[in-house]
């Protein structure tokens, strides 16, 4: 218990007959940053708000610092929650939001007013102070909301996809800043989004949620190597792993697909080697294909046509067909793609991944 | 090179010289369907305002005039005579007080029947979105069909009840009959407007420790005005114009205004002095008129602030 900052611990929650959250057990390391990701109704805000004793939950238990919270109000959690659309109170000044949940609990004036000042200071919202949320930006909104769990000098911080309301350059900018706030104040905080990139970037672990079950939880890095199944491997990463079909071949050496015998040369397999015949799926990055010169170097290659290039700036992607199955690369944008163009591509086996295709689940 | 540009009438015309179509497209004033609105527009303003127009003339007319001049014709004479005799002196049977007494008997059965009502049903709305309770739905949903059972249906149980409570044919009956009443339409309006409101701002409220009271009184009450002046208006007009009630519930003495104003009307003493009759209406439907044209920019705000989610 020393080390965890949250335990949930077999939680169930169900609204009527619909199962939303099912035997669901979690750990969360004191000053850990720990991200929710999936897809929309996977039961990550439910979640977030069975933590926040917002929702009473079915069954379980919820400890926070050691203590079972699984009946307390929000108050009495130790927590501050930080909500997609802000929720400030639209008639109260910055600083009476700021102050709101100091007042209710009836602090004395001077240490609210400390308090105040200090969140303010961190987040740099003192010349706000006396304005009206309307009067603020979206950006400044979500400071202010941010700073009103600050003032409550919580032990855990909750985020309900705080930026998703926000467009694509602010949310880029206030994901620093959030880092950047993790990082000063090492506080534990539970981070809901949708977004991959966030979770990527701001999580020390991800926990990848699909029906209200826990699918994966890890490193960012190893979530995006080595995802245990197939929803994992298709949520993240953008654009998305190409998928082959293929049977196991050789005793485990090489994998079938189409015509083509693709080697695993390298691949370790997480269990025992799958027996000839399974029918697997082969899991390729579109980073991870090489072109030409590069292509001639990887343990497998092909020729293959362009059907459609996307130019995205910073790099490209090109689409094409490898046997039945369509096939997206990533390349720099100095490579000239051309739909119609001939080229030959290439990839190691090693750097992907293989999933059991009746299962789901990586082998 | 300029000739063929000059040629070419599909190139943009850069000197402005020709009247071909640039910036925004002009709106004639007279199209049809403008004309035909406007028509009708003034046909129904005209229908509703004319007999406006004979009430306030022939409650300015003495009864001579009346009589023998016709019911369109302005007043030769205008004078408030009649006005007077409303407000103080016109006979309801025995009592020959005017008016007055059934305007101070509204305004009592009024104030406290419209506080109340609206502050029980505000909180009732409150409590229906933000505290949902086992079987609150239900509740709910008993609450709304009460709004379709006719009034008279409950006259006389109500009576009863009123008597067993020995608070009959007092102000106490009356208010307690219109806040009763009232609550269906008003829990209905409230509820849907707190509904409206954003959901997470409960919840961060509740993060931040505020409890029922807090929250409705701090959060929810200062952004819910325009609601709350719907109903008033609601209520009031609605609880002014009763009759029913007034006549069942109120007794003798507490008579409200609407009530004694039939009681003149209808009195059968002497012929019937219309210009009395007339400006006695005028004065009984005042109060109604009076607040919808100060609160009318306020209603329609508040009706829209219901429909669009803030």
């Amino acid at each position: 218990m020393q080390n965890n900052s949250v335990v949930i611990n077999d939680l169930s929650l169900s609204f009527g007959n619909v199962k939303v959250l099912e035997h669901l057990d979690l750990e969360i390391n004191r000053g850990e940053f720990l991200v929710l990701l999936g897809p929309s109704g996977c039961g990550k805000s439910t979640l977030l708000n069975c933590v926040a004793g917002l929702l009473d939950v079915t069954d379980g238990q919820i400890f926070i610092e050691g203590k079972n919270v699984t009946w307390e109000q929000p108050k009495d959690r130790g927590i501050g929650m930080v909500f997609q659309s802000y929720a400030l109170y639209p008639q109260m000044t910055v600083e009476r939001n700021l102050s709101f949940g100091l007042r209710v609990s009836g602090m004395k004036k001077d240490d609210i007013e400390r308090r105040v000042k200090r969140a303010s200071e961190i987040l740099q919202i003192e010349p706000l102070l006396k304005r009206k949320p309307a009067a603020l930006s979206g950006g400044q909104r979500q400071r202010v909301a941010i700073g009103r769990a600050l003032v409550r000098d919580v032990d855990v911080f909750l985020f309900d996809e705080p930026l998703s309301n926000l467009d694509a350059k602010l949310r880029s900018d206030l994901r620093v800043e959030i880092k950047r706030l993790h990082q000063r104040l090492k506080n534990t905080m539970i981070y809901v989004t949708h977004d991959q990139i966030e979770a990527m970037t701001l999580a020390d672990r991800i926990a990848i949620m699909k029906d209200g079950i826990i699918q994966q939880l890890d490193t960012p890095h190893h979530i995006y190597n080595k995802p245990v199944n197939l929803f994992v491997a298709g949520f993240i990463g953008s654009p998305t792993m190409n998928f082959l079909n293929g049977t196991i071949e050789n005793g485990g050496k090489a994998i079938k697909v189409d015509q083509d015998m693709i080697s695993v040369h390298g691949y370790e397999f997480g269990g025992a080697v799958p027996a000839n015949g399974t029918k697997v799926v082969l899991g390729i990055r579109p980073e991870h294909i090489a072109l030409e010169d590069q292509a001639k170097a990887m343990p497998t290659s092909a020729e293959i046509e362009i059907d459609l290039v996307e130019p995205m700036g910073s790099d490209t992607l090109g689409w094409t067909r490898f046997g039945s199955h369509s096939l997206i690369f990533r390349c720099a944008s100095e490579v000239e793609l051309m739909p119609g163009k001939k080229m030959l591509i290439g990839f190691d086996t090693a750097r992907g991944s293989i999933f059991d295709e009746a299962t789901g689940s990586r082998l | 090179m300029t000739d063929t540009v000059a040629a070419s009438s599909t190139l943009p015309d850069r000197a402005g010289t020709t009247a071909s179509p640039r910036g925004p497209k002009p709106k004639p004033w007279f199209t049809t369907p403008r004309v035909i609105m406007y028509s009708i527009l003034t046909v129904a303003c005209l229908f509703y305002l004319f007999p406006l127009y004979v009430m306030i003339t022939t409650s300015l007319k003495p009864m001579p005039e009346i009589r023998f001049g016709s019911i369109f014709a302005l007043p030769i004479e205008p004078s408030f005579d009649a006005w007077v005799k409303a407000w103080t002196g016109a006979c309801t049977g025995l009592r020959c007080e005017g008016l007055s007494p059934g305007f101070w008997n509204s305004v009592k059965i009024t104030i406290p029947s419209v506080i109340a009502s609206i502050l029980i049903a505000s909180v009732n709305g409150y409590a229906l979105v933000n505290w949902k309770f086992r079987g609150s739905e239900i509740f709910f949903t008993v609450l709304i069909f009460g709004s379709f059972i006719p009034y008279q249906v409950l006259l006389y149980p109500l009576v009863m009840l009123t008597s067993q409570m020995k608070i009959f044919g007092s102000l106490w009956a009356i208010i307690l009959i219109h806040t009763i009443f009232g609550m269906p339409i008003l829990t209905l309006l409230f509820r849907n407007y707190f509904a409206s409101l954003p959901e997470e701002l409960f919840k961060a409220a509740r993060v931040d420790g505020a409890g029922f009271w807090r929250i409705y009184f701090e959060v929810m009450l200062p952004m819910s005005l325009p609601i709350f002046v719907v109903a008033l208006i609601l209520q009031i007009t609605g609880i002014w114009n009763d009759f029913l009630f007034g006549v069942v519930f109120a007794g003798f003495q507490n008579n409200p205004m609407t009530v004694q104003l039939n009681n003149i009307v209808n009195s059968a003493q002497g012929s019937p002095e219309y210009n009395v009759n007339m400006a006695a209406t005028i004065l009984t439907g005042l109060v109604p008129l009076i607040v919808y044209f100060v609160s009318g920019p306020l209603f329609v705000r508040g009706v829209a602030a219901g429909a669009v989610k803030g």
